[in-house]
């Protein structure tokens, strides 16, 4: 369970973000909104990165100001970037990276990351230069790399703003799949079928929240 | 180093990493230490023995040592002129062989190991304060990074050349300056997110 308590958040003299109370209980949740309306913020207050101005957010019952460390281990990130989300120079090495901390033996840790990379198709690439992936793949890298670690969450920031549709279409199919409680922030709406609540955030506030067909309704009426 | 592990299990790939850049530094050592043609030979037929011990081809050693060729070869001119042609035989082809060698050394460990093996060493250097995961992280880091740059690099080239300011060294150096820190800044936010410094 995901909570947001009178969550306000500025950068300099800038709100991004005004009084958003929330519950995310729901196993798919989608958010959406315009360029600069503070979803992106609202992500990144999920799992610490962002710490709020006022209020809090309480992941299992942890505040993200205070427990930061223990949510990022519960709490996976992907980003739209996979170039900025990938930091080792190989792909099985980025996925070992994510697994540190185990306290698994080096064997282990590279058992499991090529177990993880075979699950996302990319065991062939094991040792392959992560730079040399195509955008579609460094993406599925970055997913592997988060899941590895078995997340109880997962907060994708559009993940799928720089691949093509057939990429987009593997991302979202993984995402569907995924047994973990997923946050998705995302531009592509068709994303969205089969989620089970999306939250429109405007101008730094939610103001539609509940059913796909409802919340996105909503939406289309604030683009016109 | 970028990057470039060729996969395989011969005894050069099975080798420690830390074996490896020993055996690199004694044989760079060497080349400096006995100047001679015969010990380029010499270090020439090393290199082409661990080439075939190591079974990654001819190819991948020659990509590595290419861009370093007009460097070498300038030097060679220059020996040419200062001293003599032995001279430049010996120090041009020592530092082709230096290239090929560490060539050969990434070609056949993992980044990985390399790493590991650098953390070992600078172990002994905690007690003065030294964090040699860091090192270890940051030299990763700057491996991953240099594709990269090199992909922005490409692209600010393509974007200053389509609005006509191919000569503009401003058009060029700005917007990389730009997407290189903003780079920098999505980097950081992503390792706060896989837990570096939890």
């Amino acid at each position: 369970m995901i909570r947001l308590e009178g969550v306000s958040h500025r950068y300099g003299e800038r709100w991004v973000l005004r009084d958003v109370d929330l519950r995310l209980a729901e196993r798919r949740v989608g958010v959406v909104g315009a360029n600069g309306s503070g979803k992106s913020t609202l992500a990144r207050l999920l799992n610490g990165l962002v710490v709020p101005t006022s209020g809090r957010v309480l992941v299992g019952g942890l505040d993200t100001a205070k427990d930061g460390p223990a949510i990022r281990r519960r709490v996976g990130f992907v980003f739209t970037d996979p170039d900025a989300q990938i930091v080792m120079p190989t792909v099985a090495e980025d996925v070992a990276f994510s697994l540190r901390r185990s306290g698994l033996s080096k064997a282990e840790v590279r058992s499991r990351a090529l177990a993880a990379l075979d699950r996302f198709g990319l065991a062939g690439h094991a040792d392959h230069p992560a730079h040399l992936l195509s955008g579609g793949q460094k993406q599925l890298l970055a997913f592997t790399a988060v899941l590895v670690t078995d997340p109880e969450v997962l907060v994708c920031d559009e993940p799928t703003t720089l691949l093509d549709a057939r990429n987009a279409a593997r991302v979202t199919a993984l995402l569907a799949e995924l047994p973990q409680q997923v946050v998705l922030v995302t531009h592509h709406l068709e994303q969205l079928e089969g989620f089970d609540r999306v939250v429109v955030v405007d101008e730094g506030r939610v103001v539609a929240d509940g059913a796909p067909a409802d919340a996105l309704a909503a939406y289309r009426t604030l683009l016109l | 180093m970028i990057g470039l592990y060729v996969p395989g299990d011969s005894v050069v790939h099975r080798a420690r990493a830390g074996v490896k850049l020993t055996l690199l530094v004694v044989f760079l050592g060497g080349l400096g230490v006995w100047r001679s043609p015969a010990v380029v030979a010499g270090g020439f037929a090393v290199v082409v023995a661990v080439v075939a011990l190591a079974r990654v081809g001819v190819r991948p050693v020659l990509a590595q040592v290419r861009p370093t060729v007009l460097v070498v070869v300038v030097v060679a001119a220059a020996q040419v002129w200062l001293a003599d042609v032995r001279t430049a035989v010996v120090v041009a082809g020592s530092l082709l062989l230096a290239v090929a060698a560490a060539g050969v050394v990434t070609l056949t460990t993992r980044t990985e190991e390399l790493l590991d093996a650098v953390v070992r060493v600078l172990r002994p250097l905690r007690r003065v304060g030294v964090d040699p995961d860091r090192v270890g992280l940051v030299l990763a880091l700057t491996v991953r990074t240099v594709p990269v740059l090199v992909s922005l690099g490409e692209e600010v080239r393509d974007a200053r050349r389509a609005r006509g300011a191919e000569r503009s060294v401003r058009a060029f150096a700005v917007p990389l300056v730009i997407r290189a820190v903003r780079h920098a800044d999505r980097l950081g936010e992503a390792l706060a997110a896989r837990g570096v410094d939890d």
